[in-house]
């Protein structure tokens, strides 16, 4: 999986292409732990080149997502298509996470 | 009736050969690509619980038998460890919230929306998870 990174409105957005799975779930979740500890605590999850998530990818999210909470950040999703959105949306993640439609969206806000 | 049937050591490790095998075979036997996803996501998901739970000295072995039927594509994994049917798992309460979030017995959960048929056997010594799912798109 390739994961890119850059700040937008006060957002850290972060670019995943490939596959979150039970191969790299693991050093995702590091990732994040990490940015979240530098102080980007608005995290905005980029799936547009995102093509396959398993449960172990999910633990990963949820991970962070428990954790920006514990800082007054916010985790949310954007750009699902495909896999990745009917696993968000069958294991009831989209009712949990904020979820857009772009990235646009996803950095226009204040922010949580 | 087509069959192609493969050995793997049960571990974390071979999963991405395991999902590879069972994705470049269903692909050929003409599953629609958007339906060879949800199987390599079911494996994924079914080969990570039998790595974790099936052998009490891990690593042991997993089979992985292929078969094309009339209908379906059927994948069966069949292991030696010790007695498990996944699907008596507890299902995650998907309405809850953020908090009480668990993944256990999610991946099953994927498993059983995703794919047109899952069935557990115990045959002897083996634990036989068959999942199927038909060629289209839908």
């Amino acid at each position: 999986m390739k994961v890119n990174t850059h700040e937008e409105n006060g957002y850290w957005v972060v670019r995943l292409e490939g596959r979150l799975d039970i191969g790299n779930a693991a050093e995702f979740e590091k990732e994040c732990l990490s940015w979240i500890g530098q102080g980007q605590c608005r995290l905005v999850l980029d799936f547009g080149g995102l093509e396959y998530i398993s449960s172990a990818g999910l633990r990963s999210i949820l991970a962070a997502t428990k954790k920006v909470k514990t800082v007054n950040g916010s985790l949310s999703l954007c750009a699902l298509s495909g896999l990745v959105e009917e696993v968000i949306t069958i294991s009831g993640f989209g009712n949990i996470l904020t979820v857009y439609a772009d990235v646009a969206q996803a950095t226009a806000g204040e922010g949580a | 009736m087509e069959v192609m049937e493969k050995t793997f050591i049960a571990s974390l490790d071979s999963i991405p050969e395991i999902v590879g095998f069972v994705s470049d075979t269903a692909s050929t036997m003409g599953v629609h690509a958007k339906r060879v996803l949800h199987i390599e996501l079911a494996v994924e998901e079914a080969v990570t619980n039998i790595c974790s739970y099936a052998y009490e000295i891990p690593p042991g072995e997993v089979s992985v038998r292929i078969s094309r039927e009339a209908e379906v594509v059927r994948i069966e994994l069949i292991d030696a460890g010790v007695p498990f049917d996944p699907l008596t798992m507890e299902e995650p309460d998907i309405r809850s919230e953020l908090e009480n979030r668990e993944i256990g017995g999610l991946g099953i959960f994927l498993i059983r929306r995703m794919l047109d048929e899952v069935h557990y056997t115990r045959k002897g010594d083996l634990n036989i998870l068959s999942l199927a799912v038909r060629y289209g798109e839908k």
